[in-house]
């Protein structure tokens, strides 16, 4: 292969890799965008306290990764349901812009709870050297591959959720139609409850399997809330399948920017991303109309 | 001590420039604006850069660094006008962000996060310290009093008046023949001018700049002014300046009393604090502390009510779909 498209296919695999990462934290936000309608900048925290739940249980508990991913859903999922009914629940009625400044400030306390008690250096997570594996001239980490199948596997549960359990079509159906749901007698403060749980638990697998890649600290989450929105925003903000889509284009889209661009500058191509879409065409790839 | 007091006094007033900037932005023109520390952070490098790259005088650094913020605001709002509050509230954010990324990674023009130093500031070599932020305050105290009186007559014109037409409802504005586009582009460049300024007066007074101190607290420390003061409300939006600085600078006092609270825990806890004043504030007191007062509608006494109280539940009800 020539090396200029050798590097392309690298950085391709990369972006996929990137992308189906991305994907998980995406689709915590777009659910509870469709379910409750506003953008919840309070992900970033939710993405922070996963890593760290997942951190303390891998690095200091000395648990497996697979079990510390999920205990990083299930701690940022349970921040997100208590903090969800403690704060946030009470903004809905002002509207969705005073509920997502509440996030915002909401984002910054639980940021600040995590740098209370762990500080600021950064820590990784306990995990055995490997050697990459090869093939042909592209390169691929064992633990890469291990996060893309965790991340496979919570979007493959997520969908089998959503599609054949009553819970997941309810959620679908208070998503699509509040009022119609609510004549056919589903608890939209269930179902409210539910999507927190599951969105901010994605949130938190999420934020685990970007510090696998790399080493965390409280702002571990913030840094990559741009990208995470980008994804759900290219996709569609409010579609599931949108947010996938859209998490794989931006992760591809920032890997080969790698070709004439610092990767400094990597988080600000989400940026160009989001104002690319909501120019061209402001619904995104599967969402709902985004004009007023 | 009367130097660390005039220091805060000329803080509040750069933070009541700000918040007058967001208030037409926000108060007036209802669009949300979550990036004003972006707009804060163009003004800064803008004036700065001018100022030691190109040895421009700080009066022309700074009313640059006040036109390009606009022009930047103009372009934010383009994209931005016919989009949902929502998107505008992330696009705004990022906005902010990118701004930190590109101010970070530039090393060539904005030497990273290393940060600039060595900004000038007027008189700073001839005057002793304490006269030059004597010198200083007063610069600051004209140039939030200048934007006061401006603010109040834009907010009593007929221009304000629409703004705050679309606020409150951007269809019946655009029947009444307004064009909501182009208000909504010049009520951001406005603010965004307040909000670049306000970031060259901050850089030519501490002489440092750097990306670390554009982050997105700073935008709460704004909206929390704001709401202290009451949304919509110029004498409001100076009043809670102050008064976050005070809440700001209260804090630095307060926490090294609290025990066994090393240096990152003190600054975690102080911005734990600011956090949560802000949602405090958002729950209990959405409109401020001060709400904005509307002139009164004179109702002619002989005049019956021509909406049965029924229909006129019904349409208080409504809400244009987005």
């Amino acid at each position: 292969m020539p090396p200029l498209l050798a590097e392309v296919a690298q950085l391709v695999v990369n972006g996929m890799m990137a992308g189906a990462i991305l994907a998980v934290p995406a689709i915590g936000l777009t659910a509870i965008y469709a379910v409750l309608r506003f953008p919840n900048f309070a992900l970033a925290s939710h993405a922070t306290i996963g890593a760290f739940a997942g951190y303390i249980a891998n690095a200091k508990l000395g648990l497996p990764i697979l079990p510390s991913v999920m205990v990083a859903f299930l701690a940022a999922g349970a921040v997100g349901v208590v903090t969800d009914e403690a704060v946030l629940k009470q903004f809905r009625p002002a509207g969705f812009i005073t509920t997502a400044i509440a996030s915002i400030a909401l984002t910054i306390a639980l940021e600040n709870i995590v740098r209370f008690g762990f500080g600021n250096e950064l820590r990784g997570y306990a995990l055995p050297i490997e050697r990459d594996w090869r093939f042909g001239s592209i390169r691929v980490g064992p633990q890469q591959v291990q996060n893309l199948a965790i991340a496979a596997v919570a979007m493959a549960a997520l969908f089998c959720f959503l599609t054949f359990t009553r819970t997941g079509k309810a959620m679908r159906a208070v998503a699509d139609n509040p009022m119609l749901a609510s004549i056919k007698g589903i608890n939209a403060d269930m179902i409210s409850r539910l999507v927190n749980f599951v969105g901010m638990g994605l949130a938190g697998l999420g934020g685990m399997l970007i510090g696998l890649d790399t080493t965390i600290d409280p702002l571990t989450g913030f840094r990559s809330i741009l990208s995470v929105f980008a994804a759900a925003v290219v996709g569609g903000l409010g579609s599931i399948p949108g947010a996938v889509i859209g998490a794989l284009t931006v992760g591809i889209g920032e890997e080969l920017c790698l070709l004439f661009l610092s990767p400094d500058y990597r988080s600000a191509v989400g940026f160009v991303a989001i104002l690319l879409v909501l120019t061209l065409r402001p619904r995104g790839i599967l969402g709902q109309r985004a004009d007023a | 001590m009367e130097n660390y007091l005039i220091a805060m006094a000329v803080s509040a007033g750069i933070y009541a420039l700000m918040a007058l900037g967001v208030n037409v932005i926000w108060g007036l023109a209802g669009m949300v604006n979550l990036g004003l520390v972006g707009f804060f952070a163009v003004g800064a490098y803008v004036s700065a850069l001018l100022t030691l790259k190109l040895g421009l005088p700080i009066a022309v650094g700074m009313a640059s660094g006040a036109v390009l913020t606009a022009a930047v605001g103009v372009a934010v709002a383009l994209v931005t006008v016919r989009l949902r509050g929502d998107y505008l509230a992330i696009v705004t954010l990022g906005f902010a962000e990118t701004i930190r990324i590109v101010a970070s990674n530039t090393l060539w023009l904005t030497n990273g996060t290393d940060g600039i130093s060595g900004i000038a500031g007027p008189y700073r070599g001839s005057l002793s310290p304490a006269a030059f932020n004597l010198t200083y305050l007063a610069i600051v105290t004209a140039i939030v009093a200048v934007t006061f009186v401006l603010a109040e007559r834009l907010r009593a014109s007929p221009f304000g008046r629409v703004l705050r037409a679309i606020r409150d409802d951007e269809q019946v504005a655009a029947i009444a023949g307004k064009h909501v586009a182009l208000f909504k582009v010049k009520a951001f460049a406005i603010g965004a001018a307040a909000l670049g300024l306000a970031g060259a007066l901050y850089a030519h007074y501490t002489s440092y700049i750097a990306p670390d101190i554009f982050v997105p607290l700073l935008t709460l420390y704004i909206k929390l002014a704001l709401l202290a003061g009451g949304l919509g409300n110029n004498r409001g939006a100076i009043v809670g300046a102050f008064a976050v600085v005070f809440l700001l600078e209260s804090t630095r006092f307060v926490i090294p009393l609290v025990p066994g609270v090393s240096a990152v825990q003190g600054a975690a806890l102080r911005e734990l604090l600011i956090a949560t004043a802000l949602i405090v504030m958002l729950r209990y007191r959405p409109r401020g502390l001060i709400p904005e007062r509307l002139p009164r509608i004179p109702v002619p006494p002989s005049t019956p009510p021509s909406v049965p109280p029924a229909a006129a539940a019904s349409t208080k009800n409504y809400q244009p779909t987005a």
